[in-house]
Formats: structure tokens, sequence, C-alpha cells
């Protein structure tokens, strides 16, 4: 192609209606094929073994995707809180970003540095990747689902796998995260890379702690551990956890910012420190799933906070709405509201990369160890005393505890001589010598 | 220093809320909130850069910036180089060709036949500039430099030629050269001994 020809779709692509028309040219085929062969797939959709592969099948093709969107809206979030525009100039309003981001990592020369060690080096993206997918499995997406060609009474579910495990799962998943991390970091036989391996295991093993305190606080009140059941209980009631354990949901964020290594926790990979932490030998596409891998991660992890604390599919708070219905239509819009969720979770989780700076390595050993591990220890016992004596059949008893725990580390806060965030004590003025 | 200089800085006391931290976040959050809805500070700040530069304050004029490279004519229109190698001597990066020949004209012996330059090796140091005898080769504050190709971005004589007739009314030659022997039409005189009259 030549200059001119480049240049002119270029400018055509930036026509917001050019674009809307080649999505169309895209999408609508594909539609249509899915609309035409529906009676082939009809009897899948209602076999419980065939259903939830679809919905894998579906969810992985939109996850992949979401985690390319994701990149564009985190670079957009980026400018807009720089007072910057972001990417501006592939299509309308830069959406097409994210296809010229993927073109060029997939034609960037793949460096393989010489003395790395090669299986691992290789081993780590794809673990990385692997690893913050698999999670996926148990989420409960839009629960229940009855299609009006199946049996009275009989429904498939949405979830992949109905582990009873469930929660289990997702944190022993979780915490394999990091595996690709340290891999990465040892075998690319460079220090920096090492110290981002290094500093990768410490975060996760200080904040692998206070998570799962702050887990089994809610497990105490759902006694379960399975995330549909965790899901259907809130979406019946109405009341999400996160009005019964506030502060259980603040540590469980908190934690997850550092499980999936963003700011301002970020210091497996802090830029100014360690070159790119880990993945600084990782060229082209391997550097790529990295990236990849890192928001799968987010979208998994934000998913779990989701149903554990916020209502899964639940519409709204406070109705149990939808709960009980298991149309097709509902099941869609059930969908829907989660993604809307996982989205403005996510979104949340951007706002608060480009807002807060990155935390020093003692700062966060010292949050870690001094703060949320003993506040989780605190809210689990009083949430266990409060489940002896039976308080857990009111929700604002679990709010009330809460509130009483953060009266008490306010206390403590006021007395104690060190602030949580490590700064130091004041110290007495330096003379120096005559100048 | 006397005692009056010594300004004790006190950290500011932490109020109970402040030490949990969190509050502080969520100013910041709002901060940065304000930020990212605030269309018009960022029509005031940002500049669409190929289209549009900065303009006033900021705006690159500046004669001494070190961009791409020229090669000056003198007022004949000849290239003034006299092919001496000092600039590629002293060039750092040693990304100065070039090829000497016997000057076709009375008042210098040699002339360059050949003189490249690449561009993608040059750190734009401007010591060609400084070493240059008789001001033939100069930065010029153009840095609007791209190309397609390795080839294409080395600069052969033509082209840095070229870029002198481009740049010559926003920058001119400096005159009178600081050195040209008394050998460029004469009204120069030599900066290191200006009373001693140069024959040709
Ligand atoms: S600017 Fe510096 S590096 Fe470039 S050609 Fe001149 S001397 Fe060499
Ligand atoms: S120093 Fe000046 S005169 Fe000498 S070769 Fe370089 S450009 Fe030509």
């Amino acid at each position: 192609m030549t200059n001119q020809t480049i240049q002119r779709v270029e400018g055509a692509l930036r026509n917001p209606l050019v674009l809307v028309g080649v999505g169309a040219v895209l999408t609508v085929p594909a539609a249509l094929v899915l609309v035409l062969a529906f009676p082939l797939y009809r009897g899948l959709l209602s076999d419980p073994f065939w259903f939830p592969l679809l919905v894998m099948a579906a969810v992985l093709f939109l996850i992949l995707n979401a985690t390319a969107v994701c990149i564009l809206a985190e670079r957009k979030i980026a400018g807009f809180t720089q007072d910057r525009y972001g990417p501006n100039r592939v299509g309308f309003w830069g959406l097409l970003q994210p296809v010229a981001d993927g073109l060029k990592f997939l034609l960037k020369e793949d460096i393989i540095p010489r003395r790395v060690d090669k299986p691992l080096f290789l081993l780590a993206p794809c673990l990385a990747l692997i690893v913050s997918l698999v999670g996926f499995a148990v989420i409960p997406w839009a629960g229940e689902v009855h299609w009006p060609w199946m049996e009275a009474g009989t429904t498939v579910s949405t979830q992949v796998a109905r582990l009873d495990i469930g929660i289990l799962y997702v944190i022993a998943v979780g915490s394999l995260g990091v595996y690709g991390l340290v891999l990465a970091g040892y075998a690319s036989n460079n220090k920096y890379s090492f110290y981002g391996g290094l500093r990768a295991t410490a975060q996760m093993i200080s904040y692998e702690l206070p998570l799962g305190l702050a887990l089994l606080c809610v497990l105490l009140t759902t006694g379960t551990l399975r995330l549909e059941e965790i899901v259907n209980q809130q979406a019946h009631s109405g009341v999400w956890y996160v009005f019964v354990h506030p502060l259980a949901f603040l540590l469980i964020v908190i934690c997850l910012f550092a499980e999936t290594n963003r700011a301002p926790f970020d210091l497996p990979e802090a830029e100014q420190e360690l070159v790119g932490g880990y993945h600084t030998e990782y060229s082209a596409m391997k550097f790529a799933l990295f990236f990849l891998a890192e928001y799968a991660h987010m979208i998994t992890g934000s998913a779990v906070a989701i149903a554990l604390f916020l209502g899964g599919w639940a519409p709204l708070p406070f109705t149990s709405w939808l709960a009980d219905n298991t149309a097709w239509w509902a099941m869609l819009l059930k969908f829907g509201v989660y993604l809307l969720k996982v989205a403005l979770f996510i979104g949340v989780m951007m706002w608060v990369r480009w807002t807060i700076p990155r935390f020093r390595f003692d700062q966060l050993m010292r949050l870690a160890w001094r703060s949320l591990v003993p506040l989780g220890l605190l809210l689990m016992a009083a949430v266990a005393v409060l489940t002896l004596f039976g308080g857990q059949r009111v929700w604002w008893a679990g709010l009330g505890v809460n509130v009483l725990v953060l009266l008490g580390v306010l206390w403590w806060a006021a007395r104690s001589k060190q602030p949580m965030t490590g700064r130091q004590e004041d110290l007495p003025p330096v003379e120096f010598g005559a100048m | 220093m006397r005692d009056e200089d010594i300004i004790v800085l006190q950290e500011p006391k932490l109020s109970p809320a402040e030490r949990l931290y969190l509050p502080q976040i969520f100013d910041g959050m709002v901060t940065t909130l304000r930020h990212m809805f605030s269309l018009k500070r960022r029509q005031q700040v940002v500049r669409q850069y190929p289209e549009d530069t900065r303009q006033g304050r900021g705006e690159l004029r500046i004669a001494n910036y070190r961009g791409v490279h020229r090669l000056n004519k003198d007022a004949e229109g000849r290239v003034a180089c006299v092919a001496c190698f000092m600039c590629s001597t002293a060039c750092p990066a040693h990304c100065i060709h070039i090829e000497a020949g016997e000057s076709p004209w009375p008042d210098r012996e040699k002339y360059p036949v050949k003189f490249e330059i690449d561009e993608l090796r040059c750190i734009y140091c401007g010591m060609c500039e400084e070493a240059c005898p008789v001001d033939a080769i100069e930065l010029t504050p153009h840095y609007e430099l791209v190309g397609r190709t390795r080839e294409e971005m080395i600069f052969d004589k033509e082209k840095l030629l070229q870029v002198f007739e481009e740049t010559k009314h926003t920058k001119p030659r400096k005159d009178p050269p600081i050195t040209d022997y008394g050998l460029t039409g004469g009204q120069g005189k030599d900066v290191a001994s200006p009373n001693v009259e140069r024959k040709v």
C-alpha cells in the first residue's frame, strides 16, 4: 500500500459513521449466522454440559476483547486525570488504538536474550495469562436460566464449574498468578527482573493474609463457599454483603490492588526503580501476554469481589427483583448488570491508579502486617463472636460491629506514635558547619 | 550560617483520620475526578501537535536550537565547506563522512565531493558547528525529522544544501564569518589576528 492509501484509510476511520459501518459489516453477518443456525444449537443451549461450555467460550472471547478495551480505557483515564486527551489518533476518538497496539505487538521483533533460562522464560507469560483466565470458571455470571423449550422447572447454569469450594478455588488460582511473575523474574537472568519477581512474592504472601481474613468474615455470614449460593443469598435478601461488612470489603479491595499488582502496589513492575520489573526482558507478544494477564486478573478479581460483596448479578440493592426470574431475557439482563458492575469496578481501579503514588516497599509491608492483618483479625474475631451469639439474624448487626471496630481503630490511630503510612518521626534539626 | 537563617520545618501533626490514610486517598480521588471532567482545562493545555503548535511562551523559535544540519553556501552560491575534516574529527558519534576533492575555484584548495551526515547516528551535540573554521556546517532549529528508511536519513550534500536554502530566511548564515582567512570576498577579518592583511 502506498503512503496515500494508508493516509486515506486512516482519515476514513476517524469518521464515526465509517467506523460504525465497518463494525456493522463485521458483526451483522456473525449475528445473522447465529440467528439462522439457532435450531442447530438449540439443544446445546439447554444441555447442562454444553451450555456452560458455550458460556465459557463466550466469556473468554468477551474477556480477551475487554482487556483490549481496558487498555484503551486505562490510557484515556490516565490522559483525562492529567489534563490530556489520551490516544485520539487511530480511529474516531482513538477507538481503534487497541487494534493498532495489538498489531504492533504482533509485528515487533520477539527477542529472547542469550543467557535466559529458555523453557521458563517462555513458560512464564503463558502461565501468567492462563492462571488469570481459569479463575473465570467459578464466576456465577447470570445465575440459572430456563429456556422456553425446556421442561418446566428445569434450568441450566451459566456458571462453568459449580464447585463446592468456589472461593477456595479462586484464592488458590489467584495466588498462583504470582508464579508467572516470579518465573519471569527468575528466568530473565536480570537483576532488576529478579527484584521484581521477589517483590511480587513478598507482596503476594503479605496480602494473601488480610485477603483470607476478610473473606472469612463474609464466609461466617454466608455459611457456604459456593459463589452462586453467596450471590443468591444477596439477591434474595437484597442485602449486599458490602452493607454488612464494609470494612471487610475495604480490606478485599486493598488486597485486590496488591494481588493484581496495580498502583499503588505496583512494586514488582516499578518503572522508576526496576526499569520494567519482571518483564524487563520481554518483548513483542510475550510482553503483551503479561499485559493481558494483568487486565484479565483485574477482571477476575473484581468479578469475585462483586460476587462476594456487591450482589453479583443482582441489579438493585434492597430488593429481590429478578432474583427468582430464570427467563432468558432476565439472564441477559443479569449478565449485562454483572458486566456493568465489573466495568465500574475496573474504572475505579484505574482511577485509583492514576491518583495515588506508589508505596515504598517498607510502607507496603508495614501496611500489610501492622494494619491490615490486625484489622482483619479483629474483624474476624468480632464477626465470629457475633455469629456465635446468633447476631447474624439481623443484617445491621454486622454493620454495627464494623462501626465499633472502625471507632476502635480510630482511637488506636489517635494514640499510636507512628502513623500506619510510615512517616518518619520528627528529626532534630541538623547543625551544619559554618559555610 | 547565622542562626536566624535556619528554618526548622516541623511536620504537621496528623489527625486520627489522616493517620488512617484513607480520607486523604478519597480527597486525592476527588481531585483527579475534577481533572477528569474539566474539558475546558484540557482544551487550554493540550496542543494537537502536528496540526497545532505552541505559540507564544514555550514556542520553539530559539535560533540556537540544535536540530537538523545544513551546509551553508557562500555569497556566490558555492558550498562554503573547504573539506578540512574538522567536523568529522570532532564528531563524537562519527556520523559525518566527507570525501574531499580538488577545488575548481582558485580561492581554496579543496571542496567536498561527497558530504554525508547520518542523521540517525547524530546526537545533535553541535560539536561540528563549533569545529568548523568557515562556519560551513550549522544546526538549524528544524526538529521535525522523519523518514521511512535508514538510507533516507543519511543526508547527502545536495540535501544539506537544500536545508540551507529552506532555512536561510529564518536563520541567516552568520555574517561576517568568524574566520574566513580573508578568502571569501575579503570583508571579514580573522578573529585570531584581525590586523593581519591576508593575501590570496
Ligand atoms: S551534531 Fe554532534 S553528533 Fe551530530 S554531526 Fe555534529 S558533531 Fe556529530
Ligand atoms: S569543518 Fe566545516 S569546512 Fe571543515 S569539513 Fe566540516 S563542514 Fe567542511
